[in-house]
């Protein structure tokens, strides 16, 4: 369903940290803070991502000028059981918060739901967002971090990053939400949690069709179309999809991947990043720059989640695939 | 869109899993690892009092504290994402997959961190090496009871 927010709540300030792989990442420049050690200098992976959420939301209030009693919701999650590291860091932010989990969608979610409370008049300033740790994430989805399995050319790798923004009332100064699409949980029987982009690629088509079809909009009234991360093969395959409906190729170039493109052509990296903060790091630092330096007018944010645990596909399961959209204009 | 349409057309757009050139890779790299042990199966006959029957222990051992050691600094990770099967078939690559374990469960302390999940993905491993060695040592049992074979 599309949301049209009357009232444009704006993104206020916005903040990026990343891991110390992530320098390789061509969004590197964006980023407000690159930490040396992957952990935080925590004792474990998981104290490290919860204080990778308190940096990026401290750099958030700090380019604000605000502090944490200034702000009315913290709205956030990540990829852990239970999303620990997100509850961890609201414990010591001390805001109101709910956690939210749209797995890897959760970077759009969180700003929809924190957008919806603007304009219910609920909330002047709102902290909202979504981090991944690769560390963490990976141990729990797939295999212990040292061990020596092959990996597809269809896999990703999970970033270490977290993006987050300050969403308050409208400021035309700043880049604003006029509109949303929250999607439906799309399964087309994929079942191989290495190839994320194939299962992700069909949620992607589906909201991104809704908000142009229910908005009345081309391709061309945008000058991004991106999503979160589905990878150069996902993309590949959206690419495709749209084309099979009737997009012409021109049209095609809108339509770029945060994850195909944060580690660039490194072939490390298989297909492309992945992660909550994948998506949550590029658009909470390099898009909004480009929207606030003029850069961009207007641009959809379609982030993509595949709702799966470790167990539901060793139980056989299909792989539930979903896709948030934002659509974000600079006046 | 159907989801066979949609089958189809994921798989025209996904690259084919290098099957032959994973193979001759896997090949080349697991061969290099058992002449490796092989070596060291000569170098213990040789310099100490080892014979071709008792060898096997410490050739093993000194095979899985080598892969420990490239475990640890990150580097059997890469042989195997190069490998595949050449690096996760050997004793080094079940190396791997215990120790890799215990490194990941550190945090959850010696007991129920490392004690309860070294063997997490080795286990399966050791139950069905136990299991199908004792129906072919029964089956050899049996051929040498009624005479077809021997020990």
């Amino acid at each position: 369903m599309v949301i049209v927010f009357q009232t444009k709540p704006s993104i206020l300030a916005n903040g990026a940290v990343a891991g110390p792989l992530e320098k390789k990442s061509v969004f590197y420049s964006y980023f407000d803070s690159i930490v040396e050690d992957e952990r935080w200098n925590q004792k474990t992976n998981e104290q490290g991502h919860s204080k990778m959420i308190l940096e990026a939301c401290e750099i958030v209030m700090k380019k604000a000028d605000i502090k944490n009693t200034d702000v009315d919701y913290f709205l956030s999650g990540d990829l852990v059981n239970q999303m620990t590291p997100t509850n961890f860091a609201a414990r010591d932010l001390a805001i109101p918060f709910i956690g939210l989990f749209s797995a890897c969608a959760t970077s759009i979610s969180s700003i929809i739901v924190a957008s919806l409370l603007t304009e219910l008049g609920a909330s002047q300033l709102s902290v909202a967002g979504a981090s991944s740790q690769h560390n963490a994430i990976e141990r729990q989805f797939r295999y212990p971090n040292y061990y020596g399995g092959q990996k597809p050319a269809t896999a990703q790798w999970t970033v270490t990053a977290a993006g987050y923004a300050l969403v308050g009332k409208h400021n035309p100064e700043y880049p604003s939400v006029v509109a949303a699409t929250i999607g439906k949980v799309v399964d087309y029987g994929d079942t191989n949690p290495f190839h994320m982009g194939g299962a992700m690629a069909p949620a992607a088509f589906e909201t991104i069709t809704t908000h142009l079809k229910q908005r009345n909009q081309k391709f061309h009234d945008y000058d991004l179309i991106m999503t979160g991360d589905l990878g150069k093969i996902g993309l590949q395959i959206l690419k495709t999809m749209f084309v099979q409906s009737g997009i012409k190729q021109d049209e095609l170039q809108l339509l770029r991947d945060a994850g195909a493109e944060f580690y660039g052509e490194d072939q490390a990296f298989l297909a492309g990043a992945s992660g909550a903060g994948c998506s949550a790091a590029v658009y909470y630092s390099y898009i909004i720059q480009q929207l606030k330096t003029g850069r961009f007018k207007r641009v959809l944010l379609c982030a993509t989640g595949s709702l799966l645990s470790p167990l539901s596909f060793q139980q056989g399961e299909s792989i539930p695939c979903t896709a948030h959209a934002i659509e974000l204009t600079m006046e | 869109m159907e989801q066979e349409q949609y089958k189809t057309l994921e798989q025209q757009v996904t690259p084919p899993t290098p099957y032959l050139k994973n193979a001759i890779k896997a090949f080349i790299v697991g061969g290099i690892i058992c002449t490796i042990g092989h070596a060291i199966t000569y170098f213990y006959i040789i310099f100490f009092d080892f014979t071709e029957k008792t060898v096997g222990n410490p050739t093993v051992s000194t095979m899985i504290f080598l892969s420990m050691l490239l475990t640890g600094f990150g580097l059997y990770k890469k042989l195997g994402q190069f490998a595949g099967a050449g690096s996760a078939v050997p004793v080094t690559g079940f190396g791997n997959a215990v120790i890799s374990a215990a490194i990941e469960h550190r945090t959850e302390g010696v007991v129920l961190g490392i004690g309860g999940n070294i063997f997490k993905l080795a286990g399966s491993v050791i139950l069905f090496g136990v299991a199908s060695a004792f129906f072919v040592a029964l089956i050899k049992l049996i051929l040498v009871s009624i005479g077809v074979a021997q020990w």
